[in-house]
């Protein structure tokens, strides 16, 4: 059945593997005007197959030969056989091309983990995938901070659990702050080692701590957040207990401190127990009404270490307040809440995003943060400002277009706001924050967290926003105050 | 970080990068994991899944249990003896499955059977004793002990491998491979097929049978086949779509006592040359191997652990530990690789077999990375086959210090299939393959690589989370 369009040959000594020989095939079929086309050792099964093809094999071919079999088709030009022949031998003696070899990434925490042992682990996945991550650094062995939030509580009972039974710290979640041997994760500032210990339910009152003992020249070996919600009844303090702990054993905390909102009475009575038994002394910081602020708190801490209370920094003067309402705009959800504590003393009900009771409820209404008869604060990190952009911290465009609306309305008398800078924080928030305070009328009052040694640098930010008018201040409390006293002397 | 004010030695941040960064430019070696969203409608299951508390050492136990068993060859006998098969008693690959919705090679492989126990001389008649049902019955190899290649078709007069780990007496039994090509667990009936098959119960089987009791009950014992793979898997197979070293280092473990049994010289001769010169006859032991591992690991109450990856050619099926019996199934998918002869695409069947218990337990396309020649099958190159190895860990308990990968300095197999990484990562088992013809008779037109259709995994995963919560309620 040979004929003009059919090519057997046979190379006696060639030898490459099947596979490869496959690939062969395939490639030569794909030659212009080559029908069929195998290029196969001549193994029984080989022999078969290129027989069912129709191929006519040479007389003596053994499994050691190789048989390169090709049928033209009608209509194949003259060169065909040759192009198809050269398709052979390219392929055979094609080589892929290969560099060095990447290796992919990791893609869970627990592989990524397998060559990375002993590190602490940072999740910061969505709040739905957080505890698969964080479940994943427990099972391996490994304390964790969780920075994601929206994980729901009974995960994080979940987590916590586990991580009793192991002796494992969960930082968060919602942990938006640590500094683990002066190594910040998260929103974290740069301050330097020193005896304090820190245990926080909040981001930025831990922030706000760092910041006011760190210009008192008293350094912190760790802030082990906890997780805004570690103090409520369903979780019952876990991470706290095993943060105390952790503080406690490590001989170079002289004093713990405890910040946190009110936590649930029950928890507090167990945490105030068990701080009694430790052998290191335990400050609470727990705010709320008629307890000391953050400022206090620090000035409650460099007391009994000893140390001298130093006046808290203020940069520029701000001028008579323009009208009757106080607008707060914050980032940090803790410094708003110090904020309406302050406030609420001095001018009664504070209006909020992250109301102190229920009645006093903005929503995410910012209109209404504008317009409402009496004092309003919004915290611009809240989850439903956040939803589908990145926090404040990060982007300040949200904030910076209310700032703008806040400085437009008559009514406004003083503007009070924090900058938080540190790790993780925008890089210049004085880039934009100090031509918007420059336009406004009315008087603005910026209580800005952070220390010389940030990446933003404290004094540059301050000086920044000092020149363009704002009245800079260090204590979130004092700043407060001294809005409150522009209002009272305009009356 | 027992000690707060020593800084990390290192960090590994899993999300936003910005974070990673910052680490990083506090001079603190940081590894990002390259995480990316789980399987559509996972999260609140690999929520409660993962908050199992018995699942991490649901989970150890599963995968040390697998790794402590040592599969010892201890016999060969007919089916009818090891497995009490009956005549029209058929055992086939993959999840269950009646007639009706069997694949052409599956029906192939039965009719084929059906003929070689004598219940119809022409194997086409035996579509009417299928079709009637009465007289015969099908059911999956896994639920007896057993597996098969392809079609994996058992009938009482086939001899089949026996395996047994000497630490708890368990055994796990597979038929002699065939050949490649024509043959009928590819769901080839033709008279060659038959006649081969005949001979293997005439010739093969017995010279098989006094050859491994003789070493079995000779000082060394018996032949180790899990030994053997920790060797093979050192010379280029993979064990499930490459075993020709496997192969030989069987004969040269049997080949002795078959020599010597006093059988026909012309007998043993054909029965070493069959073997021989069949690159696959050890996968019918790497199989069975794999299963004895892998079902020590079953019904462990939390554990996520995939104990079987099987198809019949037409469902994909997986077993995890945590749910015992049950199968999750869906659509059998078509391999990607190359044709013999003028076999393309559509002569192709769905993947059909058993044989993805080698995958289940960490070889096959699991151990891509020591047969770089399998990477071929898809056009691919030897990074790739080192990348697939490598991604396989992603979605594995742990590593087989028995089983090693030299080029990537010795590192044990992937092991252990976890449902939750499947999940959590989309990162599919890769299984490498033959491919049957789709049309009964046909056999064999093509091998390449595949994998499980990806919505069984978020079903057992959906099972799991319902046992945990049944089980942390009660």
């Amino acid at each position: 059945m040979s004929d003009a369009r059919t090519h057997v040959t046979l190379r006696t000594g060639a030898y490459a593997d099947s596979v490869r020989l496959l690939q062969v095939s395939r490639t030569v079929q794909g030659v212009t005007g080559v029908a069929a086309a195998q290029v196969a050792m001549a193994t029984p099964l080989n022999v078969e197959v290129l027989e069912g093809m129709g191929f006519p094999l040479p007389q003596g071919a053994s499994p050691n030969d190789m048989v390169v079999a090709v049928r033209l088709a009608d209509d194949a030009d003259e060169g065909a056989l040759d192009r198809a022949l050269a398709a052979v031998d390219e392929a055979l003696t094609a080589r892929a091309a290969s560099g060095p070899t990447e290796e992919e990434p990791h893609r869970t925490t627990a592989t990524a983990l397998r060559d990375a042992p002993g590190s602490l682990v940072l999740v910061s996945v969505p709040g739905a995938s957080a505890v698969a991550e964080a479940m994943d650094a427990l099972d391996a062995g490994h304390d964790v901070m969780v920075f994601s939030d929206n994980v729901p509580v009974e995960q994080e009972v979940a987590l916590k659990t586990v991580a009793g039974d192991r002796g494992l710290l969960v930082m968060g979640p919602d942990c938006g702050t640590a500094v683990v041997g002066g190594v910040g994760l998260g929103f974290a500032n740069t301050t330097a080692p020193g005896p304090v210990g820190i245990v926080a339910a909040s981001g930025t009152g831990c922030q706000q701590l760092l910041c006011l003992l760190d210009h008192a020249g008293v350094g912190v070996g760790a802030a082990l957040g906890v997780g805004g919600r570690d103090l409520s009844a369903a979780v019952g303090g876990a991470s706290t207990r095993e943060a105390l702990r952790r503080l406690d054993a490590d001989p170079s905390v002289e004093l713990i401190v405890v910040v946190s909102k009110p936590p649930a009475e029950e928890v507090a009575a167990a945490l105030r127990e068990y701080a009694a038994g430790l052998g290191t002394p335990v400050e609470l910081a727990l705010l709320g009404a008629g307890q000391p602020d953050l400022t206090a708190a620090a000035e409650a801490v460099l007391r009994r270490l000893g140390r001298d209370v130093p006046a808290w920094p203020v940069q520029g003067t701000a001028g008579p307040a323009t009208g009757a309402m106080l607008r707060g705009l914050f980032v940090g959800g803790t410094l708003c809440d110090e904020s309406m504590l302050i406030a609420t003393e001095a001018l009664g009900p504070v209006r909020s995003n992250i109301p102190l009771s229920p009645e006093l409820a903005l929503g995410d209404d910012l209109d209404a943060a504008l317009t409402a008869d009496g004092p309003t604060m919004v915290d611009f990190g809240d989850d439903a400002l956040t939803a589908g952009r990145a926090h404040p911290m990060i982007d300040p465009t949200l904030r910076l277009e209310q700032l703008a609306r806040v400085a437009d309305d008559p009514r406004t008398g003083v503007i009070l706001m924090d900058v938080v800078l540190g790790h993780g924080a925008e890089p210049d928030p004085a880039a934009l924050l100090a031509p918007a305070i420059a336009a406004a009328a009315p008087p603005v009052v910026v209580a800005v967290v952070g220390t010389d040694a940030d990446p933003q640098d404290r004094a540059r930010q301050a000086a920044a926003l000092a020149e363009a008018g704002a009245e800079v201040h260090l204590s979130n409390a004092a700043a407060t105050r001294r809005a409150l006293e522009l209002l009272e002397d305009a009356r | 970080m027992s000690t707060p004010t020593q800084a990390p030695a290192s960090v590994v941040s899993v999300g936003a990068s910005m974070f990673a960064d910052a680490v990083a430019a506090q001079a603190v070696p940081v590894s990002s994991v390259d995480w990316r969203p789980p399987m559509p409608g996972t999260e609140d299951h690999l929520a409660t899944v993962l908050a199992d508390p018995r699942r991490r050492d649901a989970n150890a136990r599963a995968l040390s249990a697998v790794l402590d068993v040592q599969a010892t060859l201890v016999d060969v006998a007919p089916a009818s003896e090891l497995l009490g098969l009956e005549k029209g008693q058929f055992l086939h690959a993959g999840p269950p499955i009646a007639w009706e919705r069997a694949s052409g090679p599956l029906r192939g492989a039965l009719m084929g059977g059906a003929a070689l126990e004598g219940l119809v001389d022409d194997p086409e008649d035996a579509v009417a004793l299928f079709e009637a049902g009465s007289s015969v019955s099908l059911d999956p190899c896994h639920h007896h002990a057993s597996v098969g290649p392809m079609a994996g078709v058992v009938t009482p007069s086939m001899w089949m491998f026996v395996l047994e780990d000497p630490a708890t007496g368990r055994r796990t039994h597979c038929t002699l491979n065939e050949g490649l090509g024509k043959v009928l667990r590819y769901g080839a009936y033709s008279p060659e097929v038959l006649t081969r098959l005949r001979w293997m119960g005439d010739v093969l089987g017995p010279l098989l049978q006094g050859a491994v009791r003789a070493v079995r009950d000779s000082d060394t014992g018996p032949v180790d086949v899990t030994g053997i793979l920790t060797q093979t898997l050192q010379m280029g197979d993979e064990a499930h779509n490459r075993n020709r070293a496997g192969t030989l280092m069987l004969l040269r473990d049997l080949a002795p006592a078959m020599v010597s049994s006093g059988a026909d010289a012309a007998h043993v001769a054909e029965a070493l040359r069959f073997v021989g010169s069949n690159d696959h006859f050890f996968l019918n032991l790497a199989m069975p191997a794999c299963k004895l591992a892998l079902d020590s690991a079953r019904d462990i109450p939390g554990s996520t652990m995939v104990v079987a990856m099987a198809r019949n050619g037409t469902d994909f099926g997986i077993q995890v530990s945590g749910t015992g019996d049950a199968w999750f199934t869906g659509p059998a998918q078509l391999a990607d690789g190359l044709f013999l002869g003028d076999f393309g695409p559509d002569d192709a069947n769905p993947d059909i077999g058993d044989s993805a218990i080698t995958e289940t337990a960490g070889i096959g396309g699991f151990a891509m990375a020591t047969a770089p020649a399998i990477v071929r099958f898809v056009g691919g190159s030897v990074p790739d086959a080192l990348a697939t190895t490598r991604r396989m860990h992603e979605i594995t308990l742990g590593e087989n210090p028995r089983w090693s990968v030299p080029v990537l300095e010795f590192q044990g197999t992937p092991t252990g299939i976890d449902v939750t990484r499947v999940c959590r990562t989309g990162i599919l088992p890769q299984i490498n393959t033959g491919m049957a013809g789709r049309v009964a008779g046909v056999g064999q037109v093509g091998a390449g690589l595949v994998t499980p259709p990806a919505e069984i995994f978020p079903a057992a995963l959906a099972a799991l989370a319902q046992e945990a919560a049944a089980a942390t309620a009660g």
